[in-house]
């Protein structure tokens, strides 16, 4: 190929980025304009022009390109809004797509299957609730590591690896003899799913985990995947509202029908669904998503402060039973995520703004409320000594600390012009191995330096 | 000569139709084909057209499909169907009767015709 040609090959490809960008035109009618760009290319040159001047008439032609969009946008209008429907036959990935759509069918099904599959061995879901807490993450989350080694074709070294961090998670959960009340057995139940989550990020960075941008996608991911399983959660109680009322209209008790099939298999599908559906629908989610970390970090920032607030004026101690630390280091993680979402959607060569002092503000109130309760679990633990929650808790907390100071002082850096956003987001995805590494110690390390306790 | 707006617009659809009743095409020849109908007279747009072409597609007046030959690069071409052809025949009925108004009206007023004007020497 001359230089000449690759020169139009980028000049091409440059401007499909920008023509993609516009909604109203699809990837086909892209397609479509870049044979007919292509073409009058070819004219033009065929009359003495160099392929750079050919392609910059043969733009110009096309008409500006708001313009042409307009137009398109005119006799497209429904695509403005109906992005959601979900089979677009023009698309010019469409075998991919067919592909995509049926590895997830199959995988949904696997998880059907993984979830089910324990009642033949009278794991009923009623009954056995003990057996679903150790092992729900892995029976959904397998199938969901299992999408995306097929989806991302992973090298035979990496689908080894990840079998074998399942295999691991298996032992984990099993191979201790915890009792069915102990607090052990309580947190293997909800640090393994955390800790495959993160094993499924290999999975879905097809091996190549050191990659901080593969990372960053990684997170992106989780947050959209959340969003769509909460909608898909929120459809499903809806299905089973009506299911449970209609039934019982007619004198028929759906109610072990709901809870044994209804809503494992529900679940278990809707692991794999939600996954597919922010690859699929990746321009949905793309524009929800900002929105929801917009509205929800003023809101979140407003809660944090008066939270603050409330703990000054009453001087009540923070109540560090476990519901309370879960739920205080679910907050935390949300203020994460929405710091995150929020620097990994944001324009990075923007000036910091009025809703960058606001994120600074519910890093900061985040930071004093860890400190806050990591007060209150030294004090019972120099009271009470160590116990497995409390040792989490302390891990946890400490963990998020660290990481919430260093982001305030970076995020004060960047309000202030000093710093560079993509700092903080190196800092973000360089720290994911630590959060890796705490929840592999408490299923693996913890249950046997307490005496399974 | 710059042909109004309204004009290109109204006589699109007959055209496309017309020029795909001949044989299936697909975008840029059928600009081409427009372009030497009309004596290099008619310039349309890609923002016409393409948008055109799909809601001719959309009302069933043409079949797209892609193709894409050996080695070379997909392509959309279009083909007329039935419908298409009922309706450039109703098309062209209406053209008829406006092309034989004005036909009319130009003999009547043929003193308005733009003739030469004097030819200046010199």
């Amino acid at each position: 190929m001359t230089e000449n040609e690759t020169e139009l090959e980028t000049q091409i490809a440059e401007w499909r980025s920008y023509m993609l960008r516009r909604r109203a035109v699809a990837s086909a009618d892209v397609d479509e304009l870049e044979d007919h760009l292509r073409e009058r290319v070819a004219d033009l040159t065929e009359t003495g022009l160099r392929p750079d001047e050919a392609f910059l008439i043969a733009v110009k032609r096309m008409g500006r390109m708001d313009e042409l969009s307009r137009e398109f946008a005119r006799e497209h209008s429904d695509r403005l809004w109906k992005q959601l429907v979900l089979t677009d036959e023009d698309a010019p990935a469409e075998a991919e797509q067919r592909r995509g759509l049926l590895v997830m069918v199959v995988c949904a099904a696997l998880g059907v299957l993984a979830v089910k599959l324990p009642a033949l061995f009278g794991f009923g879901f009623d009954d056995s609730m003990e057996f679903y807490g150790r092992n729900a993450g892995l029976l959904v989350l397998a199938p969901l590591a299992v999408y995306f080694a097929w989806r991302r074709k992973v090298s035979r070294g990496t689908a080894l690896a990840l079998l074998g961090l399942f295999a691991l998670g298996a032992v984990g959960a099993n191979a201790y003899p915890v009792e069915d009340d102990s607090q052990s057995i309580v947190l293997t139940a909800i640090h393994l799913p955390l800790a495959l989550w993160l094993v499924v990020g290999v999975a879905y960075a097809a091996g190549d985990w050191r990659s901080g941008q593969r990372r960053m996608d990684f997170i992106r991911f989780s947050g959209e995947w959340f969003i769509y399983l909460v909608l898909i959660g929120l459809g499903g109680g809806v299905l089973t509202a009506i299911t449970l009322g209609t039934f019982s209209a007619i004198g028929i008790d759906a109610e072990t029908f709901i809870s044994e099939w209804l809503l494992p298999c529900g679940v278990a599908a809707a692991v794999v669904v939600a996954a597919w559906l922010v690859e699929a629908k990746q321009s949905v989610i793309e524009n929800m998503a900002p929105v929801l970390t917009r509205v929800f970090t003023p809101l979140f920032a407003v809660t944090l402060v008066a939270v603050l607030v409330a703990i000054g004026l009453t001087t009540n101690a923070i109540d560090v039973e476990r519901d309370m630390l879960i739920l205080f280091d679910l907050l935390l993680v949300v203020v994460l995520g929405l710091v995150l979402y929020s620097i990994s959607a944001r324009d990075p060569v923007a000036p910091a703004g009025l809703f960058d002092w606001m994120q600074l503000a519910l890093v900061v109130s985040a930071l004093l409320i860890d400190v806050l309760v990591l007060i209150a679990i030294l004090g019972r633990i120099t009271e009470f000594g160590f116990t497995p929650n409390k040792s989490a808790a302390l891990g946890e907390n400490l963990i998020l600390f660290v990481n919430l100071a260093w982001t305030a002082w970076l995020y004060w850096g960047i309000v202030k012009g000093r710093k560079r956003f993509a700092l903080l987001e190196r800092w973000q995805t360089d720290y994911v191995p630590v959060y890796a590494a705490w929840v592999w110690v408490v299923v693996l390390v913890f249950p046997p330096v307490f005496a399974f306790a | 000569m710059h042909i109004a707006k309204d004009l290109v617009a109204a006589s699109a659809t007959p055209l496309v139709l017309g020029i795909l009743a001949e044989e299936e095409s697909y975008g840029y020849a059928i600009l081409k084909a427009i372009s030497e109908r009309s004596g290099g007279r008619l310039e349309w747009t890609e923002g016409l057209l393409y948008p055109l072409l799909h809601r001719l597609e959309r009302l069933g007046y043409v079949d797209a499909h892609w193709r894409t030959p050996e080695g070379g690069r997909r392509r959309k071409y279009y083909a007329i169907t039935p419908e298409g052809l009922k309706e450039l025949a109703e098309q062209r009925k209406q053209w008829d009767a406006v092309t034989e108004a004005l036909q009319d009206i130009w003999k009547a007023t043929r003193s308005i015709v733009p003739t030469p004007g004097p030819v200046l020497e010199g």
